[in-house]
């Protein structure tokens, strides 16, 4: 019979944690996020020897058990509920053979909770090209635990560590030091109003700042707590207390020859963080990026739209004709279309950023612009999160999670969404071909691109400049401090980096592509249905007025003629009639006015529902009919629809309104309270709708 | 000579012997930044903040200037 064990992954940041992760559990594994929180929670599955299976928790990095985000709380509020279903049986702390004396704090504190405790020294490869030997049996002594030599890079130990794992039940569960002597008479005291309890646990419970089991903390009484600074000053000689105990321990346990040890760190830093070097290096992979995301990408952006576009066209002459072939052709596999398009963007973003971040150098990054970066109310940390949004803005502001400073990361995350994402691409991409001739500026710079750059420069200075107001009148009032880990220098595992950009992109395609597609789905229904009155009878309607055209030869004609009054007709039709005094000021007219509305749930919709409303059909190159039929359509006088002056007004509304509800879902999620995400809503939509107002009346 | 991180120029060896317990927060001190810990001056960024330090040899870091004003150290 197999036997079912948890298995909870525990570790510093940056210690391979999660290549161990990956080795142990390959792609076996589901990325979730905790109830309530949009803490990644990743659950993997191993067959392990002797017919044992594990359920393995790979918990997000911390530092110690003294939670300061959100992501940290996660790990101690399972590691102190022996009710949780994924309690472990056994945690396995992982740690990086170089940074042994930190990483080993937060071991000593797992070990505190007595639960069986296996140490990884994971990246022993690198043991002899830094002159590091290590006395085993006697760090196990000391540590009272079993120790695994890990090297993820080259695959070794992990069939070991599976068989330690397997063997749990003869792990010791006696803590390696005696913390409580740090205040005696204290600690005696409190196990004696606790006897049951776990003293670490109890100490713990009395400490934590972060939303924290309220339940416990009540059945405390009042005679245990301390002043703030009390509880600092104890915590300060805990923490002293187990780095002696550490020191004591290694140094006899580990040998460091620095003979040996060739210093790749120092010779990279000297180049990455130079003060010329640095930031054009930093430039230069900046523009690898966009040119990623905008050139590269293309290709298979362009398969993947006709790809789409043939398959609605090809559902639409092969089942038989009918409400559910229209819903199919017309309303879901565009709207997955309109998904999966993103797929290229997004994966090269996700693929750069993690490769970044594996290789060690997003921290040096961090370190070269945090100064000009504070200026404007932002923290180094906020240029993660900013090159991220120019993707996707959900990701983005989720990533903005590991700014310690409460102001620097509020303003970051109000301030991401201005940054140009790929779903205003599409958009711009259409009104610019439609209103920018095809020239060129000397020669060279096609006048296209220019605009496009123009328009992702004002996002990215929308964003600076907003932030820098948010900063000079957001009275908040928070602890300033900033600390980043400046990691070893590392070749990115190409398994951690791949599983990334998957499960990244992945999540993005299920979590943004839901609401997308049930929009398209209710965007057809609305298109393609109306009130009874001048809908149901629109085809006789239209036949009679042909006729009197004496056009009733032109078959194409007359049925374009007929969807464009049911159009009208229509609830969407309806809709966008009655919102049209609003617009006709930015110069749109009631069908655009719909795209509008509708890209208010996501802003990619736009090219989708004018394509609807323009009833193209999926010709195969459907952006250059939708573009056609766009430059044809006039108002009732003659004029253009899409003029010059219309063209600028939507290109500044969709580069400042705050469209995407996924977006306002995130920060809500974030900051926990509805009062942000309105404040994005209304000041950055009416800030879209002022300038497109005053572009339009200027230009007119 | 007992003065703070903030002053000392690249390069500078230290022994910390005071961290203002009120401004400086339980992290820093969990990732090194503890009376008794060595530090060195790694780097300095190029408009003169943050502080790139290695603390208690092998915790790297980098921090602000005006938290780097609140660890008392001995220069070596």
């Amino acid at each position: 019979m197999s036997q079912n064990i948890n298995v909870a992954l525990i570790g510093n940041p940056n210690t391979g944690k999660t290549s161990v992760f990956n080795q142990l559990t390959g792609l076996n594994q589901q990325v979730g996020n905790y109830p309530g929180i949009t803490v990644e929670k990743k659950l993997g599955f191993c067959k392990l020897p002797n017919n044992f299976k594990a359920n393995i928790l790979d918990l997000p990095g911390t530092y110690s058990l003294n939670a300061s985000s959100i992501d940290e709380n996660v790990v101690i509020e399972l590691l102190l509920n022996k009710n949780d279903k994924l309690f472990p049986d056994v945690a396995v702390v992982v740690t990086d053979v170089e940074n042994l004396k930190r990483n080993l704090l937060l071991f000593t504190q797992i070990k505190d909770l007595e639960i069986p405790t296996i140490l990884v020294i994971n990246m022993t490869d690198r043991m002899k090209a830094k002159g590091i030997s290590l006395d085993i049996p006697y760090l196990e002594e000391q540590l009272k635990t079993k120790i695994v030599l890990v090297s993820t890079r080259k695959g070794v130990g992990i069939e070991e560590l599976k068989n330690t794992i397997v063997d749990y039940k003869n792990l010791s569960t006696e803590p390696c030091l005696n913390a409580s002597s740090i205040d005696r008479a204290y600690f005696d005291k409190l196990q004696q109003a606790f006897p049951n309890q776990l003293l670490y646990k109890l100490w713990l419970v009395i400490t934590q700042d972060v939303y924290f089991l309220n339940l416990e903390r009540k059945e405390i009484p009042s005679e245990f707590t301390k002043s703030h600074s009390e509880l600092k000053r104890l915590q300060q000689k805990e923490t002293i207390k187990r780095y002696q105990f550490i020191n004591d321990t290694l140094k006899i346990g580990q040998k460091i020859d620095t003979a040996n040890a060739t210093d790749l760190r120092a010779k990279l830093d000297k180049i990455l963080t130079h003060k010329i070097f640095g930031y054009a290096i930093f430039f230069g992979i900046l523009l690898l990026i966009f040119q990623s995301i905008f050139d590269w990408s293309s290709v298979p952006m362009e398969f993947i739209d006709s790809t789409f576009a043939n398959l609605a066209n090809y559902t639409k002459n092969h089942l038989p004709a009918g409400e559910f072939t229209n819903l199919l052709s017309e309303g879901i596999i565009p709207g997955i279309g309109g998904i999966v398009i993103f797929i290229p963007q997004i994966a090269f973003l996700f693929l750069f950023i993690s490769v970044l971040e594996e290789s060690g150098y997003m921290s040096r990054v961090v370190f070269l612009m945090d100064k000009i970066m504070r200026r404007y109310g932002l923290s180094g940390k906020s240029v993660v999160p900013l090159i991220s949004g120019t993707a996707c803005a959900i990701p983005a502001i989720m990533s903005a999670r590991n700014i310690e400073n409460w102001k620097e990361r509020l303003i970051t995350m109000l301030v991401t969404p201005f940054i140009t994402c790929s779903a205003r691409l599409p958009v711009y991409a259409i009104l610019i071909a439609l209103i920018i001739p095809e020239k060129r500026i000397l020669g060279v710079f096609s006048l296209q691109g220019v605009t496009l750059m123009i328009l992702y420069l004002l996002g990215f200075g929308m964003a600076i400049f907003s932030a820098f107001l948010l900063n000079k009148y957001l009275k908040l009032k928070t602890k300033s401090y900033f600390v980043v880990e400046m990691p070893t220098y590392k070749l990115p595992l190409f398994k951690n980096v791949a599983i990334n950009v998957v499960e990244k992109t992945k999540s993005f395609v299920f979590g943004a592509g839901k609401i997308i597609l049930a929009l398209s789905v209710i965007l057809w229904f609305l298109g393609s249905h109306g009130p009874a009155k001048g809908f149901d009878n629109a085809e006789s309607l239209v036949i009679k007025k042909v006729k009197a055209e004496n056009r009733l030869d032109d078959l194409e004609y007359l049925n374009d003629q007929i969807s464009s009054h049911k159009l009208e007709n229509s609830y969407i039709g309806i809709i966008g009639k009655s919102i049209e005094p609003v617009i006709r000021p930015l110069g749109y007219d009631w069908k655009i006015g719909i795209a509008v509305v509708s890209s208010f749930a996501a802003r990619e919709v736009f090219v989708g529902t004018l394509a609807t409303i323009y009833s193209v059909g999926s010709h195969g190159d459907e952006e250059r009919t939708i573009k056609n039929r766009m430059a044809a359509e006039v108002h009732a006088d003659g004029r253009k629809v899409f003029n010059f002056a219309t063209g600028v007004s939507l290109l500044l509304f969709y580069a400042f309104a705050m469209q995407c509800i996924s977006t306002l879902a995130i920060v809500k999620k974030e900051t926990n309270s509805w009062k942000w995400p309105l404040v994005q809503l209304i000041f950055m939509s009416g800030f879209a709708y002022l300038t497109a107002l005053l572009a339009y009346q200027l230009l007119k | 000579m007992i003065t703070t991180v903030d002053v000392l120029p690249i390069g500078t060896k230290a022994v910390i012997t005071e961290v203002d317990l009120e401004k400086i927060p339980l992290k820093l001190l969990e990732m090194g930044c503890l009376p008794g810990n060595d530090l060195e001056i790694l780097h300095i960024a190029p408009l003169g903040d943050p502080i790139y330090l290695n603390v208690n040899n092998g915790s790297f870091l980098a921090i602000r200037k005006e938290s780097a004003h609140e660890i008392k150290v001995e220069i070596l």
